[in-house]
Formats: structure tokens, sequence, C-alpha cells
């Protein structure tokens, strides 16, 4: 190993003068410099700096407001794990919109990373009969009760095994995050995620600048591009540096607990501790950190 | 030095051959050629737009292309059915369309790696997935394994290929210990790229419709009906058209195990839908979408039936001896078996698979005007590229193709069948 190793950017820099001529063919941003980026996880300290630096530039320019790009790291001795109160949930769906301004998914095509299921009282939690487009106003509607599904940030992500490239997985505090400029875009982790929580993006998402969140994190908010696929990361611009998940903040009837789940004294391990909850598919063996339960 | 100079007069002779053809091959070719350029002013506008340009969704997130790329696995391996009676029981009237049928693998490997390409999302990013530059995701990810034993299928039937045809052109015998052991080997490896596609779907407990073990088994069976119907048909157009003597023997053999493979395909169908329909469980969601749809959700149904019918007609005319000696009963059944398993590897595994989505929606999926344009571009280049190679191995096996340039009568082959390996 005391070879050194062509870099690879050096390497696929010297391929360029091919992805010139596939320019022509239509794909704009093949000689754009994310195309020779490496992996997040195999970057150095400078190389992160570099390239958020980069980000940083291109997003200002683009939004006409300074955009910040972090790369906060995991926090020690922290892992996530998130309580929803079914019986608090009146369905108003404010969270799914709190969501889209906060992370900054695309306006058109519409892009949900939390999706809202009106469930009838006497099926119980039974998605073969769950209705996600009833009208919002209207709620609750009599014989009705609502499960908002997100990501739930399995200890045992299917998703993350399904990827071939690698382009997704668990980070140490459990979060499950998307490295946006290494996703190829062939979709099996959304084949793969029994909870409908991965979304793709079929065409170039679309922002208003004014509405662009600026605070953004490499793994989670900053703006994306088409062709990759992306979901929820329990806000982790918000949560790595000590604040609540925008859906947490925004709900009106104080169904959403969060907090670190490894620390006794947390608003989460006091939902575990002190009611009953459930997991969404426990048969499948994914082990969320997302829980269900009846407060009332 | 001999050999490079052969090889470069090879591929010459090759590209002359291939430039010179009657009226009818120039507007077959000229055809494939329109409908690959359309494919391609359609993909070129899919870039551009994205994979919006599709019908596919969140919901129904894989769908036509991944559906043809399933099929057409199928059809790749299927070079294996010829192959075993061919060499395990040294079976001699099948043995000069084994090279056929790697042809068509190739044709069919080179058509999966079309339609995977333009399913993907950021296909400029396909180095991502080269090992040592990017980074290819095995053990865990199935898809990586499937580029590998792809890959690796592509370029063991390629190498047999050449290589067989390539000593044919220079009057030689292969050397049976040469290509024996690689043939052999493409047997398990034939059996392995359609595992692993199986396994592909087959490893998303998300998805019950496709987490059933009998799925690797039912896509061998119904890989080894379609791949062959390909090759019947091709093997009476060569009879045909040129002085290729394929012995009738032959055909109907491969038929008679054609059957077989039929009888085991319904078998396995059956045994699925037994345990959907008794068990009646939630799961029977999908069987339902499928062959009776959910409300007014029906689009896939009338195919779904379709595909049993052809399946099952197809099945009783390769089943009697008499109907599968008949020419036109025998084509006839070619032509329903390939219609009854491209619709259910097609559509009927991919769509019902993610029809109601996990969280229990329907979006009601079919595919859009750019998805079946370049799918018939994807074909088109399939079909070219089988055209050519064949226009280019036949006269090499009817030893019309020698180096040097004439036809040498006198070599190692015989009008009406190469002999490969005594």
């Amino acid at each position: 190993m005391t070879q050194t190793l062509p870099n690879r950017r050096e390497f696929l820099c010297s391929l360029a003068g091919c992805a010139a001529a596939a320019t022509a063919a239509g794909c704009s941003d093949l000689t754009h410099t994310s195309w020779f980026r490496s992996r997040f996880r195999e970057m150095s300290d400078d190389e992160k700096k570099q390239i958020v630096a980069g980000l940083e530039q291109e997003h200002t320019a683009k939004f006409g407001k300074p955009v910040e790009v972090g790369v906060e790291p995991p926090m020690q001795g922290v892992e996530f794990g998130y309580a929803l109160d079914i019986s608090r949930c009146i369905g108003c769906r404010k969270c799914v919109y709190a969501c889209v301004e906060e992370n900054n998914q695309s306006r058109d095509p519409q892009v949900h990373w939390i999706r809202v299921l009106e469930m009838d009282k006497d099926k119980g939690v039974d998605f073969a009969h769950a209705n996600a487009y009833y009208e919002a106003d209207k709620v609750p509607s009599e014989g009705h009760f609502y499960l908002p599904v997100q990501c739930q940030q399995c200890q045992n992500p299917p998703c993350v095994k399904s990827c071939p490239v690698g382009a997704t997985w668990q980070e140490k505090d459990g979060i499950v995050v998307i490295d946006y400029d290494w996703c190829i875009g062939c979709r099996c982790c959304m084949s793969a995620c029994p909870y409908g929580a991965r979304h793709f993006n079929y065409a170039e998402p679309q922002i208003p600048a004014e509405q662009l969140n600026p605070k953004t994190h490499y793994l989670g908010n900053r703006p994306r591009m088409k062709g990759v696929v992306e979901k929820c990361t329990f806000c982790i611009q918000r949560v790595r540096n000590g604040r609540y998940p925008a859906c947490v903040e925004v709900c009106p009837v104080g169904a959403r607990k969060f907090g670190n789940l490894l620390d006794p004294d947390s608003e989460v391990r006091y939902v575990l501790e002190h009611k009953r909850v459930f997991v969404l598919k426990s048969e499948l063996n994914t082990r969320p950190r997302f829980f269900y339960f009846y407060g009332l | 030095m001999a050999t490079l100079r052969h090889f470069a007069d090879f591929a010459l002779g090759s590209l002359r051959i291939v430039t010179r053809g009657n009226a009818l091959y120039w507007l077959w070719v000229s055809g494939l050629l329109v409908l690959i350029a359309v494919g391609a002013c359609f993909y070129v506008g899919q870039l551009d737009t994205g994979l919006i340009a599709t019908n596919m969704r969140d919901q129904v997130s894989w769908a036509f292309y991944i559906g043809n790329f399933t099929f057409l696995v199928g059809v790749a391996a299927a070079a294996v059915l010829l192959v075993i009676p061919a060499y395990v029981y040294n079976w001699k009237p099948i043995k000069e369309v084994v090279i056929l049928g790697e042809l068509l693998a190739i044709a069919s490997i080179a058509m999966c790696g079309l339609f995977v390409t333009v399913d993907i999302g950021r296909p400029e990013r396909f180095w991502h997935l080269i090992p040592g530059l990017g980074l290819l995701n095995v053990p865990n990810s199935l898809l990586a394994w499937d580029v590998i034993v792809l890959n690796g299928y592509l370029v063991l039937n390629f190498v047999i290929v050449t290589y067989l045809l390539f000593s044919l052109y220079r009057g030689r015998v292969p050397n049976k210990k040469v290509f024996l052991p690689l043939v052999l080997f493409s047997i398990p490896a034939a059996i392995a790229i359609h595992t692993v596609t199986a396994f592909l779907y087959n490893g998303l407990p998300a998805r019950p419709f496709w987490n059933a073990s009998i799925l690797a088994p039912r896509f061998i069976a119904s890989a080894l009906c379609s791949g062959p119907a390909v090759l019947l048909i091709l093997m009476q157009l060569l009879r045909r058209f040129t002085r290729f003597e394929i012995d009738d023997r032959a055909i109907w053999k491969v038929a008679e195990l054609m059957a077989y493979a039929m009888a085991v395909n319904l078998f396995l169908l059956g045994a699925e839908v037994f345990k959907d329909v008794y068990s009646d469980t939630e799961h029977l969601v999908h069987m339902r979408y499928m062959f009776v749809g959910i409300g007014e959700h029906t689009a896939i149904v009338p195919w779904m039936w379709l595909s049993v019918i052809c399946s099952l007609v197809a099945f009783l005319l390769f089943l009697v001896p008499k109907t599968r000696a008949h020419p036109v009963t025998l084509n006839l059944g070619c032509v329903l078996i390939w219609l009854g398993v491209y619709l259910e590897k097609g559509m009927g595994l991919v769509i019902p698979g993610l029809t109601p989505d996990t969280l229990g929606e329907i979006y009601e999926y079919s595919p859009s005007t750019t998805e079946v344009w370049i799918a018939a571009g994807i074909f088109s280049v399939g079909f070219l590229l089988f055209t050519l190679m064949v226009k280019v191995a036949t006269p090499i096996m009817l030893g019309e193709f020698r180096v040097g340039g004439a036809p040498a009568g006198e070599a190692s082959a015989t009008p009406g069948g190469v002999t490969l390996a005594h």
C-alpha cells in the first residue's frame, strides 16, 4: 500500500474528454464537478470543507441568498428515537408541510416525506383500507383515526442492504442517510422499504428561492438534483444541533415526541417506559426507532 | 501474428457480410435503425426531463423497463436448454444450434444492460458500480450481484462464440478441451443469472408478492419456455433462407423439452395461486389486482388472462406430438409462449408486486409513450445485433466464409451441419 494510488478524481478528470462528448447527448450536467465527487463517507475533512464551500457557493448563486451546507457528525452517546401518539393525531397534515419547508422538498413535482393515512376506527391499523387522500380541512372525521408514516430509521434497514453502490447507510446516531451525489437512482431501496418512506426525484426539483431553507446538511435537506432518492432524516440539520425535528415542533396537539434513546431522562424514553408502544410491520424485523403509542 | 492477421481479416470479412444483403435484409435492418433512432430521441428527452417522462411514480417505482429486463434475462438464460441435451447427453442434431443460442444470449444481455441503463435516474454515474473506482456493494446488494453475474455471462458467451466461430473460420476443428469446459460452465452460469435476478425481487420482504421462495424456480421454468421459442423460429428461418440444414428431430426435441418446462411453469404458477387464494390473507390483494382487479383498477387484468390463455394453449400444442411436429401449430405455439411469458414476466411480475404499494395505495400504472418507444428502440438494438451476428455466423457454420476469402467446401464443416466436436 506504499504505492500512491491515483486519486480517483484525477483519474476521472482524465476521462472528462469523454464526458464532454457525452454532454451532447442531452445530459447537461455531466461535466459538472459533482460527477467526480467521491463518497461522502470516504472524504477527508479537508475534502469535505472544499466540497461544502463549492456547494454553498453554487446554491447561494442559484437561490440568491446565503446557503449553508453543514457536515455535522453524529454526537457521542446519542441515538435518536421517535414516538408518535396515535390517539392525539388529528390528521391536520401540518407536519407534512412543515417538513416540506424545512427539508427543501420539491414543490413541483410535489415530494412529501410524511404520509398521513386516514384509517377506519373499526379496522385498526390496516394499510389495505387506508386513505392518504382525505380532505385535511375536514379532520378529524367521524369514525376515523390518523397514522402519519415517515422513515422509521430502522435498526435493521432493508434499504441500506439493497443499495448496489453503498449510497445509503446508517449513521452512529441511528439516522439512515443518503449521499445524493453517490446515488445512481436505481430505486432498489424504494422497493425494499416496507414503509414507502423513500421518494425519488422524477424531475428536477423546483423550490421557489424565497421558500428555500438556507440552513442545510450535506446528508439531509440541501437542495437535491433530479434522478436521486431522498427521505426523512429526522431533520439531521436540526437534531445534530440540539433542536427538535420540524414535525415535532409544528404538531398542534403534541402527538410527536423525540429524543435520545440512550438518555434515560429523555421524553422518548419516558414514553417507552410508561406507555405501551408498537412498531409498524414488526414481523419484518426492521426494528424501527419510530414508535407508535396510544397516549390517551 | 498469423492469428492477429487472421482476426483482422475475420473482422473485415464480417463487415463485408453484414453490409451485403438482399432487399428484405435491408428493409429489416433499416426498419430496426429507424426504431432505434426514434427510441434514442425519446431517451434524450427522458434524460432531459427526468423519469417523469415515464409513468413510474413513488408507488410503482419499477415498471415496464425492469419488467422487460427481467424477461430478457430469462431469454438469455435459455441458451442452456439447448446446451444441456447437446453436450451433456451428446445429442448431435442440436449441437449446431448451440451457437445460435449463445448469440441470442449475447443480444439479450445487451438489451438487459440497456433496459437497466434507461431505468436508472443518474446513468452517468455508472462508474460508482465499478469496484475500485466506485463501490460495488457485495455481498449485501442483490443488484450488485446481478451486475456481476450478467457481465460475467456476457463475457462467457462472447468468448465461447468468438472462439468457436473464429476456429471454424480458420478451418480448424475447435479444441474440445478449450471450449467444452466453458460451455459446461455456461449451464450453471445461465441458472445463476436468472436466479440472482429472481432473488433481486425475492429478497424484499416489503413486497409479499415477490417474497415467495417459489420465485426463482418459476423464473427458470418460464425462461426455459420463452428463450427456445425464439430459437425454434430462427432455426426454421435459417433452414428456409440459407443452405443451413437443421434436422427436424432437433426442432421436435427442443419443442418437447419446452413442453416439460411449460408444465413445470404452469404447475408452479398453480402452486402460487393456491397458496395465496386458500390462505386468503391480506397478501392476496396483489394476486387479486392481477387477475380480477381492485374496484375500478383493472388495467392489468385482461393482459394477465391473455398471458394465462397463451401459456395454456401453447402448452397443449407442444404437449401433443402431432401438433408440435406440424409447422403451423409449432410456430403458433412459439408465438403464444413468447407472448405468454412476456406478459407474465414483463408486466405480471413487477406491476402487481408494487400494487397496492406498501401503505395500501393503488396507483394504476401503464407505460407512457416514452417508455414504449424507448423499449421498442432497445428491442431493435437487440434484434439488429442478433441479425448481424447470425448473418456472420451462418456462412461460417456453412463453411462459406473462410480464411483467405474463398469458401472451403472441403474443410471440416459440411453443409448442413458443423462438426463442432466429435
